[in-house]
């Protein structure tokens, strides 16, 4: 597992029924492109995180499938529908094969 | 060294050959290349997608960009002036609110900013910006 890594995610605490919202998240990763060399003039080896998804209540918002070109700390802006109360999951996966997840609740005002 | 009159016009007419073609960064054969890979082969048209992007971006490790695409299942971002020119491929499922997006890139130099959106009917969508970087980000 990367070091350091910490998923932030901003999302309303409430909404109306069929309402569609901002849903904002950065995560603090290094993302290693693969293409830097270190001090001793050796290639880093490339270490990202490659895909990104975000549900609401098991049902899919968005999927992102990420290359070495997007920039350190990923942070992805989006909209989604609210069609009840429920819970928002995030997860990101890393190249060496952790998965990092967040969850927001969202109530019905 | 003294040049005869017909070495002089094959070394000029050389060069005017060679300033003509047109001015293609040097991995955008690759873009084009990812782009028909998530194509199928398919040439995108034009249509509502748009993509924005600044002009001027001073730091390539972190540029803004963010698309709209009405209508898209998907969308692909690629650099062409990168040395791996996908950027990310953005799926959208049944809660999503619209077909937007914002996300920060990499770009290694001054490059085009190219998004292809797949529409529900299957066809497909190009629209690219232009980006000028001060300084490149892929690190060296």
């Amino acid at each position: 597992m990367a070091k350091g890594v910490k998923p932030r995610v901003k999302v309303p605490k409430t909404a109306a029924a069929g309402d569609t919202v901002t849903v904002k998240t950065l995560i603090s990763h290094k993302m290693e492109s693969g293409q830097r060399h270190g001090d001793d003039g050796a290639l880093i080896p490339r270490s990202i995180i490659n895909r990104f998804t975000a549900d609401f209540n098991g049902q899919n918002i968005i999927d992102v499938a990420l290359e070495t070109s997007i920039s350190t700390n990923p942070y992805f802006e989006f909209e989604a529908v609210v069609p009840e109360a429920g819970e928002f999951q995030f997860t990101w996966y890393d190249d060496d094969g952790s998965v990092y997840e967040a969850k927001k609740k969202i109530a019905i005002a | 060294m003294t040049f005869s009159r017909r070495q002089v016009l094959a070394i000029s007419g050389g060069a005017i050959a060679f300033a003509g073609l047109p001015a293609v960064p040097a991995f955008a054969s690759l873009a084009e290349d990812a782009i028909s890979e998530f194509t199928g082969g398919t040439a995108p048209g034009a249509g509502d997608l748009s993509i924005s992007a600044p002009e001027i971006a001073e730091n390539g490790n972190s540029v803004p960009i963010e698309f709209d695409a009405p209508g898209a299942v998907a969308v692909a971002i690629f650099a062409d002036g990168n040395p791996t020119p996908k950027v990310g491929a953005f799926t959208f499922g049944p809660l999503s609110g619209s077909r937007f997006a914002s996300t920060r890139i990499r770009l290694a130099t001054t490059q085009n900013v190219i998004a292809i959106a797949q529409m529900e009917d299957g066809s497909f969508q190009r629209a690219e910006a232009n980006v000028k970087v001060t300084i490149g980000g892929c690190g060296g």
